[in-house]
């Protein structure tokens, strides 16, 4: 599968990356190089194979749904690089 | 002999003995990390923090009331997050980062009475296999030939070269892929990826969360089990953390393996592989045949396709985690100018916080993650996971053991060698590893040997499940077989 500039921009609009649009080349050859060593995949045949989805066949424990923990407004906002009177501050969002 | 050289051990041994204080132990290894700069593994130094505990450690120790590692200095890998301490996985995106919160394994390592004396170096968000990918620059193996610098291994890298260069006692690495086992070989240490849900991940940042263990790195396999066993069990916060009783794993080393046996399989004998790694290879299996062990050939037939299964699953769990890095919560915000809105502030923050390799898993995470794509990738990589968990559950069934594998394809290679190579090519380091955590299966690396230009070889041993008390037992009696006792000569 060979990636072309239109689906290496694509890709990383939707992973939230800019990219310039020099560098677009350049990415687009390093993910094709890669889904091509992925497609190695192919050769196998998982005919009636479920796909894994826990490491151990043990049941995920459940919790009781009540709050256990809050009131840390001020240790969630510690490390947020803007906040302001208790909130998170962001660029205008909606036009 | 300075006491920093000391195994986790003789430390224990010899403090709660009275021959030396925690307070002694901990100057010495402070001492030798800042003359061990060179190696660039420390990367946020605590030594305020470590003789607060340490003195501490002493006041346990003289009241007899001394926990498994009362006292014992070490080195904690970024990827932890340590409260009101720097914890950045590496990365610029987390820059200024000091969590308001203690992961679950350093919270464990402290309550048996540990001493952090410092933050270790790896690669960025764990994903490379030569600490190069790191915003502080690489770690620096202390093991050296000629020259030329090389690398200390990947993921873990920081805390392989603290370690082996004896700047502390032990560390904590995390390994995803193999990236404690690979370091640990790379060094001349014993490192062990525990089984999947031994050991809680709350609070260490996710790199894959399927994937993902952390586990000790130690000049001992002893060490080794002393350290896991303070690290294990079961903890609220991390549901995928496995309910069920931490054996002894100290008391398991009993170093009698007599009447196990031991799976060689055909597949890990690849094509290219070097004469002294085979030669390694063979040496080992005799060394647990000598030991009474029974040696059978195995078959692990989807061996060829684990790296490519773990290069699609890997990154599209990273790409998911890793979307919290969005300038909001913690971290690094990118300038931003006049006019920008929220989704300029995602992607210049993405583009200037993650490094190349990191950018390039989360692209191809978002990719075989997309629409169209889903089940071509990532739904057949899970399928093909599925069965290389099940050629592994066949030979156990068998009767198998343990499994006896080269660590690494190579001794450490130089600094720089693979900047021009292809990422596939970085990503062949993992082949031998790979399979064991998409298992989720345990699985130590053990140092054997030093190949033609001195430089320190490793084996890996694969258990079963939950079996770590035994893996660790056929670890040491290798351990023992091997005798290694080289040490790397101090040039820093």
């Amino acid at each position: 599968m060979s990636i072309d500039i239109e689906t290496a921009r694509k890709v990383a609009h939707l992973a939230r990356i800019r990219v310039d649009e020099s560098d677009l080349p350049a990415l687009a050859g390093e993910l094709s190089n890669i889904l091509t060593f992925m497609e190695q995949l192919n050769e196998v045949d998982v005919e009636g194979v479920e796909p894994m989805t826990s490491v151990t066949p043990m049941r995920l424990k459940r919790r009781v749904d009540k709050v256990t923990d809050g009131d840390q407004a001020e240790a969630v906002l510690k490390n947020a690089p803007d906040a302001r009177e208790g909130f998170f501050a962001v660029p205008k969002v909606v036009e | 002999m300075s006491v920093n050289t000391l195994t986790i051990e003789a430390a224990r041994d010899a403090l709660k003995k009275g021959e030396i204080t925690a307070v002694e132990l901990t100057e010495s290894c402070i001492a030798a990390m800042d003359a061990g700069d060179a190696l660039n593994a420390f990367v946020h130094k605590t030594p305020e923090i470590a003789m607060e505990q340490a003195r501490a450690a002493d006041a346990r120790l003289a009241q007899g009331d001394a926990p498994s590692l009362c006292g014992i200095p070490m080195g904690i890998k970024d990827l932890f997050c340590t409260k009101g301490v720097a914890s950045q996985a590496a990365s610029n995106i987390l820059a200024g980062f000091r969590p308001e919160y203690e992961s679950t394994v350093t919270a464990k390592l402290f309550g048996a009475g540990a001493v952090m004396i410092g933050k270790l170096n790896m690669d960025e968000f764990a994903m490379g296999s030569s600490n190069e990918t790191s915003c502080y620059g690489a770690a620096v193996n202390p093991w050296k030939v000629d020259d030329r610098k090389l690398t200390a291994g990947g993921s873990s890298g920081g805390s392989a070269a603290a370690v082996a260069g004896d700047l502390c006692i032990a560390a904590t690495g995390t390994d995803t892929g193999g990236s404690i086992r690979q370091p640990a070989a790379f060094t001349g240490i014993v490192g062990i990826k525990p089984t999947y849900g031994r050991v809680s991940r709350w609070g260490t940042i996710a790199f894959a969360s399927s994937l993902d263990q952390a586990g000790p790195m130690t000049k001992s396999v002893r060490d080794a089990a002393i350290f896991l066993e303070a690290i294990s069990g079961h903890d609220e916060k991390d549901s995928t953390s496995a309910d069920l009783p931490v054996p002894d794993f100290e008391a398991a080393l009993t170093g009698d393996i007599r009447g196990k046996k031991i799976g060689i399989p055909r597949e890990y004998r690849m094509d290219g592989m070097s004469a002294e790694i085979e030669a390694l290879w063979n040496k080992g299996t005799e060394m647990l045949r000598d030991a009474g062990a029974e040696v059978v050939d195995i078959s692990l037939p989807h061996t060829k396709y684990a790296l490519p299964a773990y290069y699609v699953i890997a990154p599209a769990e990273a790409s998911s985690n890793l979307a919290r890095y969005d300038g909001v919560r913690y971290g690094l915000r990118a300038p931003l100018e006049a006019g920008d809105g929220i989704v300029d502030m995602y992607e210049k923050t993405r583009a200037l916080g993650f490094g190349k390799e990191v950018q390039r898993r989360v692209m191809v995470g978002t990719y075989v993650l997309s629409a169209g794509f889903y089940d071509a990738y990532y739904n057949r990589a899970r399928k093909v996971r599925a069965l290389i968990k099940r050629d592994f559950e066949n030979v156990f069934a068998q009767g198998i053991d343990a499994i006896l594998t080269p660590a690494t394809p190579s001794p450490a290679f130089g600094l720089g060698e693979m900047a021009s190579a292809d990422p596939v090519e970085m990503y062949l380091n993992d082949v031998f590893t790979v399979t064991v955590n998409l298992a989720g299966l345990p699985g130590v690396s053990v140092p054997v040997g030093l190949d033609a230009n001195g430089l320190p070889l490793g084996l890996q041993l694969i258990g079963r499940p939950w079996e770590e008390g035994d893996l660790l037992n056929h670890a040491y009696v290798l351990e023992r077989a091997a005798g290694f006792v080289a040490k790397p000569s101090k040039w820093w």
